[in-house]
């Protein structure tokens, strides 16, 4: 994309996504199927309990297109976006089932401690990278913005974040915020070879617990913590064992002809097929 | 806006406020939602719920029914309070009011079911 061409560039996201453009964005089914598919996978990359059902957050929540793929998943969310045309478009949606709050997420998220159980955002973050008024430092947004996410999140909860830098700078910038406000992780780039297809995630943990490990119950086996064999390994090279039989020979004839049988192929055996001839002059 | 949303709504964003919560609501306009009744959701979301909150809240906006003012031990096999946590968390729709900051006394309107918690770069 040109740099030219990015929204960040051309307006602040309150303005840029006004009715107009809100709608456009909404209309055009080539987005509304790349939008589905980033977050489905940005909910797969959550990596939440199957049997529960979460409470998770999504940021930048647009018109909901996010938000239906997390209630088609069996979750339920709360969605924040800053501009206004955009979450009335959600809200008009019949199908829509989340909750929605319009609010700037580089002035710190509105929410008590601990009651989310992860977080996604689609295409959003990108936009804390720049400074709309002179008051507005990205930095210190992103870092205000990332403390109050992860006093938000429960413990163990992952954020994931699908988003387009405009170059190695800005992913730098973002990553240390986040891992300045606590988070753990990193970036997951999916389709890396292709200019296309490329989408990047930034996935970030809270850590604490991740699993716990079992009781002791005294019956476990007692495991071995040395291997019995000291001896030196030694190496079994069979370079033969992988040879195919040479074209034409007996052998190469007799495993054409299983390969056949096996796929059903009728053959009548022979035992004449692949003798020796004898020399005639 | 759900009154579970406001449970987890919190002014804390803002410059020296330190809890802000919980928040002071005031409805002008709402509505009942028809919304599926899902056991396993209430089950789950309740611990992460503050029913003092939400009881205080209730009163406030007249829609406690038949809540009791401490949530008994036995609420997970109690189907009738499931139901009417659900009724409460869920259902109800705040359209038009405001919520106002404890500590601070800031409010933020509620218009079209959406609070708007915008602020000025210099609040927070």
């Amino acid at each position: 994309m040109n740099k030219r061409d990015r929204p960040e560039r051309v307006l602040p996201p309150d303005l840029y996504y006004n009715e107009e453009e809100a709608a456009k964005y909404t209309m055009n089914s080539h987005i509304v199927s790349i939008q589905t598919d980033m977050s489905e996978r940005a909910v797969e990359l959550l990596v939440l309990p199957e049997d529960k059902t979460c409470m998770l957050l999504d940021i930048g929540c647009g018109s909901g297109i996010s938000g239906s793929v997390i209630s088609s998943s069996g979750h339920q969310w709360i969605g924040l976006d800053i501009s206004r045309p955009m979450l009335m478009l959600c809200k008009d949606d019949e199908d829509f089932e989340g909750d929605l709050i319009h609010k700037d997420m580089g002035t710190g998220l509105p929410f008590r401690p601990g009651v989310f159980d992860g977080c996604i955002s689609i295409s959003a973050i990108q936009w804390l990278c720049h400074a709309n008024t002179s008051s507005e430092i990205p930095s210190r947004r992103l870092h205000r913005f990332f403390q109050s996410l992860y006093s938000c999140l429960s413990r163990g909860a992952r954020a994931v974040f699908q988003f387009y830098p405009e170059d190695d700078r800005q992913t730098e910038m973002i990553m240390s915020m986040a891992q300045k406000a606590g988070f753990d992780g990193g970036l997951v780039v999916d389709y890396p070879h292709s200019a296309k297809a490329k989408k990047i995630y930034l996935v970030l943990m809270t850590g604490g617990m991740q699993k716990l490990p079992s009781a002791l119950t005294g019956e476990e086996v007692d495991e071995k913590r040395q291997a019995e064999c000291t001896q030196r390994r030694n190496f079994v090279v069979d370079r033969k064992q992988n040879k195919r039989a040479a074209k034409g020979s007996k052998a190469w004839i007799t495993q054409k002809v299983e390969a056949a049988k096996k796929r059903g192929r009728d053959f009548t055996e022979s035992k004449y097929s692949g003798r020796k001839r004898k020399a005639r002059f | 806006m759900k009154l579970l949303t406001h449970n987890f709504l919190s002014s804390r964003f803002l410059k020296n406020v330190a809890t802000g919560y919980p928040l002071l609501l005031r409805v002008n306009e709402k509505e009942l939602r028809e919304v599926e009744f899902d056991q396993d959701f209430v089950q789950n979301i309740m611990p992460k719920v503050d029913y003092n909150c939400l009881v205080s809240t209730l009163m406030a906006i007249g829609e406690q029914g038949a809540l009791p003012n401490e949530l008994p031990e036995n609420w997970r096999e109690n189907e009738e309070l499931l139901k009417e946590l659900h009724r409460v968390l869920v259902k109800i729709e705040v359209i038009v009011g405001e919520l106002e900051c404890p500590e601070s006394g800031r409010v933020f309107p509620i218009k079209d079911g959406i609070p708007n918690m915008l602020c000025q770069e210099d609040e927070c």
